[in-house]
């Protein structure tokens, strides 16, 4: 395959920054979208320019760490993870933009790496349980309902990436933030600091410069873990018990 | 052997931000957050909703004739008689309505400038549907505060109504909607409504945790028909006076 690739270029966070096009060939279509980064990088090596920096670590699509937006859609054209995502996704002869997350609490490092430390100090906030559990606990110790269970795995699934972020028009935090708050609230080991958590998650959110929810759905339809619209409406339910609530 | 793990306690995750003295209080917490504002919206926006479906009646009275109109008009300076003294009520109506608008006005100007600021670099590759429902909310909000304000001027205090008489309603009416002018301000700002409930009903469900994945079909379907019958009550006035129904 031949494809015209667009890359959003920026030296570092204070650089201006804009899009770069390159044309790159001899790509495989059984290539994940991250190896034909890889390629083009190969390429502006060999050609003594600089390489386009990227996130990534497992490249199989439980880390979080990739974070590209393709063709205007976080994590491209699949419900999937940009290093999951195949170049058979595109056809020969496209034009692929890529561009890293846009959002005020995701300020640009280089090219397409974005700081998300932002996520990391919501989770800080509230987003553990301080119960001091030891080596792993007996499984039949603690009963958990299997509804809850499942409840639970499905915000679990959450990998961090952001890709929510980026996709909203208002830069708002609140798919990341409620599957933590789901999957806590939902289990038996999160109860204790239930409503505390929720205040002091959304209170981080909010002072990290997040914006609101306008209920677009864009968050849903881009989250690669299928975190439900709905868990949003779930954590306002929560926030609202906690404020009636006993507030440690 | 068990490995112990130091327990923190929330204090210490509760450091980021201001350290400080006293907890805030519930309504600062409230006001302060953006969940907080979103839920004073919502209630604002649902004690609007709730006014307009009584509005939407009254006003349907005008195809019974200008005594039954006018004698309802008289009514509402009546309303709460005999514990209220005469308009007490209806005032006290108006106040709870301009709290509304005034609280819903400056929440959604708080939150939208908020949400502009937390996204303040766009893509270069353009996906104009991302934002059809908030800028739709935000335009449609805009087009009904300054709809509110001609309406009170027009029906409320006669201002711009050229051949109004005072508590002459029926007649107020059909003078505002000979003018091709007001037919389309009227027309425009209830489209603008249809739509503003249609999302901001479902919104508020959501924003006061009432949905949920079981319920959204429902709630959907109840956003639309409520949107619909208000949109259609309010134009079946100005469509009735254009046709010469009401006269
Ligand atoms: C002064 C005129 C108005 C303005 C400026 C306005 C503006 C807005 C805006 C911008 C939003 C979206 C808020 C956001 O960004 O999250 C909104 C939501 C809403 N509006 Fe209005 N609006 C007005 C009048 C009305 C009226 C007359 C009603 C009565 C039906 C109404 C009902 C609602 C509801 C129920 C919501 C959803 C609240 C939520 O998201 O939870 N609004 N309004
Ligand atoms: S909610 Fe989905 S899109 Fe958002 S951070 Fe978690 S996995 Fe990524
Ligand atoms: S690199 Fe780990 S999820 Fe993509």
């Amino acid at each position: 395959m031949k494809l015209t690739v667009r890359v959003w270029r920026q030296r570092d966070a204070e650089a201006p920054g804009a899009m770069a096009a390159y044309q790159i060939d001899g790509i495989s279509e059984d290539m994940s979208f991250l190896e034909m980064l890889d390629t083009l990088n190969e390429h502006l090596i060999l050609s003594g320019e600089d390489p386009v920096a990227f996130d990534h670590d497992c490249r199989e699509g439980i880390c979080g760490a990739c974070s590209l937006v393709i063709n205007g859609d976080a994590h491209g054209p699949e419900r999937t993870t940009a290093c999951q995502l195949h170049m058979r996704s595109f056809a020969d002869g496209d034009t692929v933009d890529v561009e890293p997350w846009r959002a005020a609490a995701f300020p640009v490092v280089k090219d397409l790496v974005v700081d998300r430390s932002a996520f990391d100090r919501i989770i800080q906030a509230g987003g553990y349980v301080t119960a001091p559990t030891g080596s792993a606990p007996e499984a039949h110790a603690a009963a958990v309902p299997k509804e809850a269970a499942d409840h639970a795995f499905e915000h679990a699934e959450c990998i961090g990436c952001g890709a929510c972020v980026a996709a909203c028009p208002n830069g708002s935090a609140m798919l990341f933030t409620s599957a933590k708050v789901n999957h806590l609230a939902a289990l038996p080991q999160g109860a204790p600091e239930r409503e505390r958590r929720v205040l002091d998650m959304v209170a981080t959110m909010d002072a990290e410069g997040f914006g609101g929810c306008t209920l677009t759905g864009e968050c849903a339809t881009a989250c690669p873990k299928g975190i439900p619209l709905p868990s949003i409406t779930a954590m306002n339910r929560e926030w609202l018990r906690a404020l009636r609530g006993p507030r440690r | 052997m068990v490995l112990a793990t130091r327990t923190r306690t929330g204090r210490t995750a509760r450091t980021h931000g201001r350290p400080q003295a006293r907890p805030p209080s519930v309504a600062r917490l409230f006001w302060r957050s953006t969940l907080g504002k979103k839920t004073v919206m919502a209630a604002s926006g649902l004690i609007m909703l709730a006014y307009l479906t009584a509005h939407v009646m009254g006003n349907l009275k005008v195809f019974f004739g200008p005594e039954e109109f006018n004698a309802y008009g008289h009514w509402l300076r009546e309303m709460g008689a005999p514990v209220l003294h005469r308009e007490w009520g209806l005032w006290l109506v108006r106040i709870l309505l301009l709290a509304a608008v005034a609280a819903h006005a400056v929440s959604a100007c708080q939150l939208s400038r908020r949400d502009i600021r937390a996204r303040p670099t766009a893509y270069a590759h353009k996906r104009p549907r991302a934002s059809y429902a908030t800028r739709t909310m935000r335009w449609g909000g805009f087009i009904l505060g300054l709809f509110i304000v001609w309406h009170l001027l027009d029906l409320t205090t006669l201002t711009v109504n050229e051949n109004a008489q005072p508590g002459r309603p029926y007649e107020n009416v059909v003078a505002t909607f000979s003018t091709w002018y007001g037919n389309v301000i009227y027309i425009t700002a209830m489209l603008a409504l249809g739509l503003h409930i249609r999302h901001g009903f479902h919104s508020a469900a959501q924003t006061l945790g009432v949905g949920g994945a079981a319920r959204d079909r429902a709630l959907r379907a109840a956003a639309d028909l409520l949107a619909l019958a208000l949109t259609a009550g309010f134009i079946a006035v100005p469509v009735a006076v254009l046709t010469g129904v009401v006269s």
